[in-house]
């Protein structure tokens, strides 16, 4: 593939206490492609993807060695701006997590926090990102409401808005449909592969199909490590390695 | 058959508690308001005491009424500015560090029973090394240390159950740890500060022990922080020791007034909470 690599993890060795929950991890992940980590549950593919934004930084005894490489800079070095780091990547997470506020401020918040506080500009931003993720008509009317009372569906494509409306490069999606109805979850589907246009999505999933209908470049995990990767079409008609082999045809599930 | 014999039996016994807590606080709010109306006068909210708090049938209770608020509102906003920001910090910041946190929880705790007068015997002893008289500012220094314990673990407890997902979808929109803190996570638990400001407010307000040296007593109402100050707790305490029927029965009507100040407050910051409820995910 001729795609620039967006993001290139070096040498990730991840610890939580004694345990080795990230095992010499090595991958990169192309630009403005969708990305899907695919794995059964517990092979550390959450993790990774936390490795990514520096949320581990939250955990309690998490030690990381290595590097993660984005646009050159590593993320893990201590001095890099976490916070500059983090605004470069939307999350999506399993379950939507709105923030306590009404759902213009959702989208808005992030634009605020950055020091844009012009009314007009601001309304429009938050049009066009709710629009972006197809929510404008349904919320348009109750922009004024808490955020808790829209739909689990609604609220995840709120999130993504929320994401996208700081300008992110990178869209990190932590199975963004598990908690989702099959129609949220193709809505989310569908955004994905709008997206991947102009933005690099890296996503994490352990549904096959999913993976199968919206993936260009596959990383395929198990027990901590990397066992394959490569473009999606390789790995699902071809490929190399016993265990994904077994993995694709559902012996592990 | 016997489960249905235990499970009758288990909520016979939580019935019974749930009426012996409901009647004995029934009996005490009856009691004093059965004394206290009786003594309850507009010249007990309006007027200074006359003729000494032992013996003095005339005048009324406005210099403790004042001295109280004064005393609470100073030392709620104090142990507010001060234990809030605690709470977050152990929450957000000290996220990562369980076992730092497990310590200060710890020791919060501890302190937390320790009773008020030896605060109040501690802030005696701050107060002569300071070379302060008794006086407001006293009391309410005294007062924030003896309620920031109650202040930080309330909100601490609150802090907790906010999910670590809000936390790091916070974080992940490129927000500090300080505006995620105040922008986020305190308002997704703002119902529960307000609860915990206001349990606060309820021990500053009527405690007696801690104030018994370092805001002293006086029928003055205080016009600077630097005067001493009267409190609805102490003249409680004052009129019921006096041999006098009808200024013990004054000692409820303060009572009256203390509980009912506590009630207020607690209607109003419950409308406040309740605004910014609907908001909580």
């Amino acid at each position: 593939m001729e795609n620039n690599t967006k993001i290139k993890i070096d040498h990730l060795n991840l610890y939580i206490g004694k345990q080795h929950i990230l095992k010499d991890i090595n991958i990169e992940i192309p630009e403005n492609k969708l990305t899907v980590i695919l794995g059964p549950s517990g092979c550390g593919k959450t993790t990774l993807l936390k490795c990514m934004n520096r949320l581990t930084d939250l955990y309690h005894d998490v030690k990381i060695k290595g590097s993660i490489y984005i646009d050159n800079e590593d993320v893990l070095h201590t001095s890099t701006d976490v916070t500059e780091i983090r605004k470069k990547m939307g999350l999506l997470s399993q379950r939507p997590f709105p923030l306590p506020m009404n759902i213009y401020n959702n989208v808005a918040y992030g634009l605020k926090i950055s020091g844009r506080r012009n009314k007009k500009a601001l309304d429009a931003r938050v049009e066009n990102y709710l629009n972006m993720v197809s929510l404008w008509d349904e919320v348009k009317d109750r922009l004024r409401e808490p955020a808790s009372r829209l739909s689990i569906g609604q609220q995840q494509r709120l999130c993504l808005a929320r994401g996208l409306a700081v300008d992110p490069e990178i869209i990190l999606a932590d199975e963004p449909t598990s908690a989702l109805d099959p129609i949220s979850s193709e809505a989310i589907e569908k955004k994905f592969i709008e997206l991947k246009q102009q933005y690099t999505i890296v996503m994490v999933t352990h549904i096959l199909r999913q993976a199968r209908r919206i993936a260009d470049y596959v990383v395929f995990m198990y027990m901590g490590e990397v066992i394959e990767q490569g473009p999606a079409e390789e790995i699902f008609t071809n490929p190399k390695m016993e265990r994904t082999k077994s993995y694709l045809q559902g012996a592990f599930n | 058959m016997l489960k249905k014999f235990e499970e009758m039996f288990f909520k016979f016994i939580m019935m019974l508690c749930n009426f012996i807590i409901l009647f004995v606080l029934v009996l005490i709010i009856y009691s004093i308001f059965h004394k206290g109306m009786k003594a309850l006068t507009w010249e007990m909210l309006t007027q200074r005491p006359h003729g000494g708090y032992y013996y003095g049938k005339e005048g009324g209770v406005l210099n403790a009424i004042v001295g109280s608020l004064y005393l609470s509102f100073g030392a709620t906003l104090l142990a507010t500015i001060i234990g809030v920001p605690v709470a977050l910090y152990m929450n957000v910041y000290l996220i990562k560090r369980k076992k730092i946190v497990n310590v200060i929880r710890f020791l919060l705790d501890l302190i937390w029973g320790v009773p008020s007068i030896v605060y109040g015997a501690f802030g005696f002893s701050l107060m002569v090394f300071f070379g302060l008289k008794t006086s407001l500012l006293a009391g309410i220094i005294t007062v924030t240390l003896f309620i920031l314990p109650i202040m930080i673990r309330s909100c601490d407890e609150i802090l907790k159950t906010s999910p670590l997902g809000l936390l790091e979808a916070a974080l992940s929109l490129g927000s500090t740890r300080t505006e995620t803190s105040f922008r986020v996570i305190l308002k997704q638990s703002f119902s529960g500060v307000v609860t915990a400001i206001l349990l606060s407010f309820g021990r500053a307000i009527g405690d007696a022990a801690s104030v018994l040296f370092t805001a002293g007593y006086t029928d003055n109402i205080p016009t600077s922080l630097s005067e001493p100050a009267a409190t609805l707790p102490l003249s409680i305490f004052f009129q019921l020791g006096s041999p006098v029927p009808e200024v013990q029965n004054r000692a409820y009507a303060s009572a009256v007034i203390l509980t009912v100040i506590i009630l207020i407050i607690s209607l109003l910051s419950r409308a406040l909470s309740k605004r910014f409820h609907k908001n909580k995910i």
